[in-house]
């Protein structure tokens, strides 16, 4: 008899993946300006870096946030003590105010409509699990982040299917990508519970347009199935065209408080805006009072550290703390986007158009060796072995197209990004090179086999084929 | 086309139980000393209250732990981009050392075997999901915690079966029931993948025997399938005897390193022993490789903060705390349930001798109108709304035997438990002496009122205390 479930025996967790690999290989050798000039470069890791001086400075003012103590007064005992899954209200407050105030104040979300959760990890696994049943299927636009893959399918037994999106038309989601995912599942015999969509984009980087978001709303009216709005980027919108939240498109088309917007939820977590990963602060935001109740209860199996709730609920409840946050992080961000941008063109490497997140989505199709996701993962295996970056290859997001690489750019500093792209620079030169030596690497293969003696061809061949060793 | 998931809109979630009913009867009328002194007296949270102050004067003496500083320096950034699931090292090091503590230092527990998770209600279900596929199903020692109706059950499909336990030996384990609980399994075509103990036991508040736990050892030994030792409140213990935990079993039994004890799990929490149900902290123990890895995995659907991992490691690596910590707590333990214990002696009321817990198993059978679950559940709804005291019926313990009730010592200052006990003094007293009296009138009274006594007679002489008569 298995001793051990399913689910500890299988990968369904994902992490065989080349996403988790990359990361390995950083942690064995990994870049430190003067320890480690050489070591590997993380850029493939999504975390925003940039702002934590004003968080900092905010906490120097502010020490009763983390000291148990309001106005002077002990409230330890309180907060140890408090495990309530409905959540601190005053966080709540201060959460449902904050995510306002990140879509201009054009819509409202009412606190008792939060639910807190251990990350978006948690609040997206927690929607899969109040949502689907086990064999049913969500849509999602590729390219997606590879966590999802655990994150809504792993326990829960549902099943991604792709809306297939391309370069064409720059990635966005169509009416009939859409409906052809839809039928793709019915030919699978998977029953569709809803889209799921992270909005900005997670690895493009963009914000999903009016259009888009207006096809969604009409998809799943006409499906009768949810939307998760997974707008976990928000707060890292640094140029036009803005963020639209679905939220605010419900509102426009006078769908609130109807059956459509019951079934419209929305996905939010502190990680990345504020860059507190650590602190698991995730949040599911539903019009549905059923879906509420139950995410509450679930909420149990991953409530957020009520010291952690506190510290929070302070620094957010500070508007004029939240309102500067929010400005001067996205100016960091813009400029720190335009740096990478710009530097990569500067190779002749291309970026999709972004205006959000912290990472681009870089073009190197031109340098793979043919339009083929192996010859992908062998360019991949090049820029993290040998340019010592590690960057996330389009594959490991369900990318339909080889040739496309997620590069992050806001967790380093300014001098380490131009170490990367100087890198770069120098394996893209060699690489015209490579090209050179490719043919005669060809050449001398069958000349090898004329039986040339082996210490000619080792003389002559570069280190650098893994596949000739 | 249903909308929702069956999880959603069936009741795995279990709180329509009662004993989430009286929680909620609490939030309406919340006992204030001063505010609400008519209120209702929460009996029903096993929580620590009683060593907060030896957190706090610590806390004091070592601002940097909460204030996301080391040696005077901030470390916030290190901290706020600390998401790695295998936990802060230094943390989970001295969760190690403190659990080894706790068991007098005789096993030791190594911290890449163990798991962080958010609380041990994350802990517990992630073992589930490890171990069990939907349907499979575990076996636990009624009465049990009523949580794991949810925690086990609702999310991961797995079944539990009880394994009967009776007043007629103290609730022990026996090789019968836990056989008669194997076979019921089986008659249910259920395919048993282990038993779940908590030990100290919650709600009897007494910790396993060695001849119970190498019963379980034993047993699953035999059958091939899983033990997991809940063991939250194993820092509770304030008897003579010593805590003993299956971990030191498997030592002396000569079974570490074994295929057996690859098999066995220990799940732990700071919220009972520490009293920090808050700060989301518990951990899984697996000497099984395999386990450890997918639970590690599974870990980042409840990572505990890395705020708070700072500040307890902190804590807890501090060893004069927690040795004077530990004893004190025992000795406050003790000295509040024996409180408990004799007044409630004193109103006739006797309880499981109990060696651990933050509560104690209180038997009022005798205060049952019939031996029935109904019966159990009427004086219950006595003692929430005209006692106004919120305790744990037994049977949403899935006690087998009606009359039990948990009943909570540590949440609440010495004068409210003093208070509490005369109310239910005053209760028991009118009860015994009244209930002779009133039931034959109540009988008389029912029979004259069918011969037309007018009905003002009736309710003059009948008091309200008995709603099925309002």
């Amino acid at each position: 008899m298995g001793l051990l479930s399913r689910n500890a025996t299988c990968n369904t967790h994902g992490q065989d993946s080349s996403y988790f690999l990359g990361w390995e290989e950083y942690e064995k050798n990994p870049y430190d300006e003067i320890n480690n000039p050489d070591g590997i470069i993380q850029m493939g890791l999504a975390e925003n870096q940039l702002s934590f001086d004003l968080i900092e400075s905010w906490l120097a003012k502010n020490p009763d946030a983390t000291n148990f103590k309001r106005e002077g007064q002990s409230i330890f005992r309180g907060l140890a003590l408090f495990q309530d899954y409905h959540g601190l209200p005053s966080f709540k407050n201060a959460m449902a105010d904050f995510m306002s105030e990140n879509r201009g104040n054009r819509v409202s979300f009412d606190p008792k409509n939060l639910v807190l959760t251990a990350g978006a990890t948690s609040a997206n696994e927690t929607l899969m699990f109040c949502l689907a049943d086990s064999g049913d299927a969500f849509l999602l636009p590729t390219p997606y982040y590879p966590g999802f893959d655990r994150d809504l399918k792993w326990r829960t037994g549902v099943e991604i299917v792709p809306i297939k999106s391309t370069s064409a038309n720059g990635f966005r989601i169509t009416k009939s990508s859409l409906q052809e995912a839809y039928e793709q599942a019915q030919k699978l015999n998977l029953k569709v519970k809803g889209v799921l969509i992270t909005n900005p984009s997670n690895p493009l980087g963009t914000t999903t347009t009016r259009t888009e978001l207006n096809h969604l709303l009409d998809f799943i009216s006409c499906k009768n199935i949810h939307l998760i709005s997974d707008e976990i980027y928000s707060g890292t919108v640094f140029t036009s065209p803005g963020f639209i939240s679905v939220m605010e498109v419900l509102k426009e088309k006078n769908l609130e408080n109807t059956n459509v917007s019951k079934r419209v939820h929305i996905v939010y977590s502190l990680s990345k805006d504020l860059g507190l990963p650590g602190f698991r602060v995730g949040v599911i935001y539903s019009n549905d009072d059923i879906v509420v109740a139950a995410a509450t209860k679930m909420s149990s199996f991953g409530l957020v550290s009520s010291q952690t709730q506190y510290l929070l609920s302070s620094l957010l409840s500070d508007k004029n703390f939240t309102a500067n946050y929010l400005k001067e992080n996205k100016i960091r961000l813009k400029i720190r986007h335009k740096k990478l941008v710009s530097g990569l063109e500067a190779i002749g490497i291309e970026c999709l158009k972004s205006n959000a997140g912290l990472f681009c989505w870089v073009d190197m199709r031109h340098l793979l060796r043919s339009n083929t996701f192996e010859a992908e993962i062998e360019l991949w295996k090049k820029i993290v072995y040998e340019v010592k970056l590690n960057i996330s290859p389009g594959s490991s997001c369900h990318c339909n197209e080889p040739g496309w690489f997620r590069v992050c750019f806001a967790n380093m500093n300014e001098e380490t990004i131009n170490v990367a792209l100087n890198r770069l620079k120098m394996f893209v030169h060699g690489m015209s090179s490579t090209t050179r030596s490719q043919s005669e690497h060809q050449r001398l293969k069958s000349l090898r086999k004329m039986k040339m003696s082996n210490w000619v061809f080792r003389l002559s061949f570069h280190d650098r084929e893994f596949d000739e060793r | 086309m249903k909308q929702l998931s069956t999880k959603v809109t069936s009741n795995g979630h279990g709180q329509d139980s009662s004993y989430f009913l009286g929680w909620e009867e609490y939030e309406k009328n919340p006992y204030d000393e001063i505010k609400n002194p008519n209120g209702m007296i929460q009996m029903g949270l096993a929580e620590n209250q009683l060593c907060f102050d030896l957190i706090e004067s610590w806390l004091a003496k070592n601002p940097d732990a909460a204030s996301l500083k080391r040696n005077g320096q901030s470390i916030f950034r290190e901290l706020a981009l600390f998401q790695d699931y295998h936990g802060m090292p230094e943390f989970k090091k001295a969760m190690a050392e403190f659990m080894e503590e706790i068991r007098g230092n005789r096993v030791t527990f190594d911290p890449k075997k163990i798991v962080l998770a958010a609380g041990s209600t994350s802990a517990n279900e992630t073992l589930m999901f490890c171990l069990a596929e939907p349907g499979d199903a575990f076996l636990l020692p009624t009465p049990y915690y009523p949580g794991f109706d949810r925690d086990l059950k609702w999310r991961t499909g797995a079944e539990i079966v009880p394994i009967h336990c009776s007043s007629s030996n103290g609730f022990q384990i026996t090789e019968a029931a836990l056989q008669q609980a194997y076979q019921q399994a089986h008659k249910l075509d259920l395919k048993v993948k282990g038993v779940l103990v908590t030990n100290p036991s919650n709600p009897l508040g007494t910790a396993l025997t060695r001849r119970e736990l190498n019963l379980l050892v034993d047993f699953i030994t035999s059958k091939n399938i899983h033990l997991i030792s809940d063991e939250i409140y194993s820092g509770t213990m304030f008897g003579f005897e010593q805590f003993i935990s299956v971990m030191d079993v498997l030592k002396d039994k000569k079974l570490e390193n074994t295929e057996v004890s690859k098999r066995v799990h220990v799940v732990y929490s700071l919220s009972k022993d520490l009293g920090l149900p808050g700060f989301r902290v518990g951990a899984i123990y697996s000497n099984d490789e395999m386990i450890v890895s997918a639970a590690t995995k599974m870990s980042s659907f409840g990572l505990v903060s890395s705020q708070t991992q700072y500040l307890l490691s902190a804590l807890l690596s501090d060893k004069k705390f927690t040795s004077q910590y530990l004893e004190e707590n025992q000795k406050r333990l003790k000295s509040r349930q024996k409180q408990l214990v004799s007044g409630l002696e004193s109103a006739g009321i006797t309880c499981l001798r109990s060696n651990a817990g933050l509560f104690c198993w209180v038997d009022m059978r005798h205060l049952l109108d019939t031996n029935t679950f109904e019966a159990e559940l009427d004086l219950w709804k006595k003692i929430v709304y005209n006692v106004k005291l919120n305790i744990s019926p037994g049977s949403s313990c899935h006690c087998t035997e009606p009359g039990w009730f948990r009943v909570c010592f540590a949440n609440m200052s010495e004068d409210t438990l003093d208070l509490a006990l005369k109310r239910l003094k005053t209760f028991v007293e009118s009860t015994d002496c009244g209930r002779m009296i009133s039931r034959s009138s109540h009988e008389r009274l029912k029979s004259l009122r069918k011969k037309t006594v007018s009905n003002w007679v009736f309710r003059v002489s009948w008091s309200d205390r008995v709603p099925d008569e309002r």
